[in-house]
C-alpha cells in the first residue's frame, strides 16, 4: 500500500489532464482522417481533409496573413522591447512605475483591447486619426483598408501575391506590438540583469561609446534573450484570434479575406460549418510548425552559448 | 550619467508611457462623454461634461451581472482545483521515489506545448459527448489542472531540505500530515503566485468559453462582452463604458498585486 501511495497524490491531476488533454489530442488525430460533423462521423476518408485543406486557396490565404502578421510585427516587438528595457535598466527612479504602466495592456483582456483599439482606429473619429489630424494628415481607414501595404506606399496596383499584406492586416499586427510590449520588456529586463556589470567597466576603461557597447556587449550578451523572444512571440502570433474575430467585418475576417487567419480559418471550419474532420486537419497542421518551433528553441536554449 | 542624457531617457520613456496609456485614456474619456460628443469632429481631449448615463445604459442592456458572477464562480472553482492539483501533484513529483516518475513528469510537460487553438475542437466534441456543453463544469473541469503550477510548485518543494521531513517523522507525522503542516506553510509565495495566475487567467479567458457557451446564462465576462460588442457594433460610448467596467476589476488587482502578477507572468513564459 504504501509503495503506491505517491499515486494518491498525482491521480487527480493526472485524471484532468489525460481526460481533458491527452486524450481529446489523440482524438483530434483521429478525427482529423473522417468526414465529421455534427451528426458524428460519416465516412473514413484517410488523408481527405489533410488534402482538401491544402488545395483550399482560403487555407494558403490564411497562412500568408498569418505570416505577415508575425513578420510584421516581430521586428518591432523584439526592437522595441529591447529599446525600452535599455532605458529603463538604465535609470534608477520611477522603474516600478513604468514598469506598471508598460505591462497595464498584458493584463488586460484581448477583448477589452479590441473594443479599445477598435475605437482607436476609426477611421473619422477614432484617437489615431484625430491624432493625426492636429498635423493637417488625413489617416486612412486602417481597418477596412483590404489592399496591400506595398501597394499603398507606390500607389499602383500590384499582381496578386506581391501586394504585401493589407492595411487592416498590420493594424491588428501594429495593436500586438502594443500589447505585448511590456511582456517582452520585462523578459529582457530580467536578460539584461543577467550580464556581469564588469564587462561594461572593462568597456568603460578602454573607452568605448554607447553604441559600440550596445553593439559588442548588450547585443550579443542578450542574444539567449532574443531568441527567447523571438520563438515566444512567433509561437504567440501564429495563435492570434480574439482580435480578428472582435475588430474586423463584417463578415469578420474581412475585408476580402485579408485579416483571415490560421486560427480564425479553423474557428469557422468547425464552429461555422461544422466541418471537425477538415478543421481538426487544420489544427494538426498548426500543430506541426508549432512544435518545430519549440523544438527548435528546445534545441537552441539548451546550447547555453548563442554569442551570435 | 549626464544630466542632459538622463532628461533624453526619461522623455523617450514617458513617450513610451503615454503611448500604452493613451488607447485607455481614450476608452475612459469617451465612456463619460455624451454620444453626440463622441462623434464630433474634431474630438474633443476632455469630455465637456461628464455623464454616467453610459454606463447606466451600457449596464442595463445586457445581464453583466450575470456575466460577473458566472466569471467569479469559475475563477473561484478552477483557483480551488489548481492550487489543489498542484499541491499534490507537486507533493508526488518532489517529495517520492518512484519508478515511473521522470516519464510521468515529461508527460505533464508535454502537454504544455498544446497550443489553445488546437485543444478547442476535440475539447469541444468532448464535452457535446459528456453532455457538458452549456455547463459550469465545462469551463472549469478542463482547467483545474495547470502544469505551469505544478511545476512551479515542485520546483519550491524541492528546496524545503530533507531533514524537516526526518524531523515530521520522528514526530510520528506523516507524509500527509508533512504536506499540511510544513510544506504548505512554507510554499505560500509560491501558492499566491498561482493563485494571481489562475485569476488573471480565469478572468481574461475566451476562446475556451466562447467555444463552450451558447446560452447567455452560462456566459462569462470576456464572451458577454465580445457579443456586446457585435450587437452594439457603433455605439463607442456605451462599448467604453463596458470595457471600462469589464477592465477595471482586474486592472485594480493588477495595481495591488503588480509584483507577483508581472513575476508569474514572465516565468510561465505564457502570453496573454
Amino acid at each position: 500500500m504504501k509503495k503506491y501511495s505517491h499515486w494518491f497524490y498525482l491521480i487527480p491531476a493526472l485524471l484532468v489532464l489525460v481526460v481533458f488533454k491527452i486524450f481529446p489530442i489523440v482524438l483530434s488525430f483521429g478525427v482529423s482522417f473522417f468526414k465529421w460533423n455534427m451528426a458524428g462521423p460519416s465516412a473514413f476518408i484517410a488523408l481527405g481533409n489533410y488534402i482538401s485543406v491544402f488545395s483550399d486557396s482560403l487555407f494558403w490565404r490564411s497562412f500568408l496573413n498569418t505570416f505577415y502578421y508575425t513578420i510584421f510585427s516581430l521586428p518591432f516587438s523584439i526592437g522595441l522591447a529591447m529599446f525600452f528595457a535599455i532605458l529603463l535598466n538604465s535609470v534608477t527612479r520611477g522603474k516600478t512605475l513604468f514598469r506598471v504602466i508598460y505591462y497595464l495592456p498584458v493584463v488586460t483582456s484581448i477583448v477589452a483591447v479590441s473594443v479599445v483599439w477598435k475605437w482607436v482606429y476609426h477611421p473619422k473619429v477614432g484617437l489615431l486619426n484625430s491624432f493625426l489630424s492636429l498635423f493637417h494628415l488625413k489617416g486612412p481607414a486602417w481597418l477596412d483598408e483590404y489592399r496591400g501595404i506595398f501597394e499603398l506606399i507606390l500607389r499602383i496596383d500590384l499582381p496578386r501575391g506581391l501586394e504585401g499584406p493589407s492595411l487592416a492586416l498590420l493594424s491588428l499586427a501594429a495593436m500586438s506590438v502594443w500589447k505585448s510590449l511590456g511582456y517582452d520588456v520585462l523578459i529582457f529586463l530580467a536578460g539584461l540583469q543577467n550580464i556581469p556589470q564588469t564587462y561594461y567597466e572593462a568597456a568603460k576603461l578602454d573607452g568605448a561609446g554607447a553604441w559600440k557597447t550596445f553593439r559588442h556587449i548588450t547585443f550579443p550578451l542578450l542574444s539567449p534573450t532574443t531568441f527567447y523572444v523571438f520563438i515566444m512571440s512567433t509561437i504567440a502570433s501564429f495563435q492570434v484570434f480574439a482580435p480578428v474575430w472582435l475588430m474586423t467585418g463584417p463578415p469578420a475576417g474581412g475585408p476580402v479575406d485579408s485579416t483571415n487567419v490560421i486560427v480564425f480559418y479553423l474557428y469557422e471550419k468547425a464552429f461555422q460549418f461544422f466541418r471537425f474532420g477538415a478543421a481538426s486537419a487544420t489544427a494538426f497542421i498548426l500543430f506541426s510548425l508549432l512544435l518545430i518551433l519549440t523544438a527548435v528553441q528546445r534545441k537552441y536554449s539548451e546550447r547555453r552559448v548563442f554569442y551570435g | 550619467m549626464a544630466k542632459s542624457k538622463k532628461i533624453i531617457v526619461y522623455a523617450v520613456l514617458v513617450l513610451g508611457a503615454v503611448s500604452m496609456v493613451a488607447p485607455f485614456y481614450w476608452m475612459l474619456i469617451t465612456s463619460f462623454k455624451t454620444p453626440s460628443e463622441a462623434i464630433a469632429i474634431p474630438p474633443t481631449w476632455m469630455p465637456s461634461q461628464f455623464t454616467l448615463s453610459n454606463f447606466k445604459e451600457a449596464w442595463t442592456k445586457v445581464p453583466w451581472f450575470r456575466y460577473f458572477f458566472n466569471t467569479a464562480v469559475v475563477a473561484v472553482f478552477v483557483l480551488i482545483g489548481n492550487l489543489s492539483t498542484s499541491i499534490t501533484a507537486g507533493y508526488a513529483f518532489s517529495n517520492f521515489q518512484f519508478k515511473s516518475k521522470n516519464k510521468v513528469f515529461l508527460l505533464f510537460l508535454a502537454t504544455m506545448m498544446i497550443p489553445m487553438p488546437v485543444y478547442i475542437i476535440p475539447g469541444y466534441l468532448i464535452l457535446t459527448y459528456m453532455n457538458w456543453i452549456d455547463t459550469y463544469a465545462a469551463l472549469i473541469v478542463p482547467w483545474t489542472v495547470s502544469v505551469f503550477s505544478i511545476f512551479l510548485v515542485r520546483q519550491h518543494m524541492k528546496s524545503i531540505p530533507s531533514e524537516l521531513w526526518d524531523a515530521s517523522r520522528i514526530d510520528g507525522c506523516g507524509r500527509f500530515c508533512y504536506l499540511f503542516r510544513v510544506v504548505v506553510p512554507l510554499i505560500k509565495p509560491a501558492l499566491a503566485t498561482i493563485s494571481i495566475f489562475s485569476i488573471v487567467s480565469s478572468w481574461n479567458s475566451f476562446l475556451w468559453p466562447l467555444v463552450v457557451t451558447n446560452s447567455k446564462n452560462l456566459r462569462p465576462i470576456q464572451v458577454g462582452l465580445a457579443y456586446f460588442t457585435q450587437e452594439q457594433s457603433t455605439d463607442y460610448t456605451l462599448l467604453s463604458a463596458a470595457a471600462t467596467f469589464t477592465a477595471l476589476p482586474l486592472v485594480i488587482l493588477f495595481l495591488f498585486a503588480q509584483k507577483q502578477i508581472i513575476s508569474s507572468f514572465t516565468r510561465s513564459g505564457l502570453k496573454d
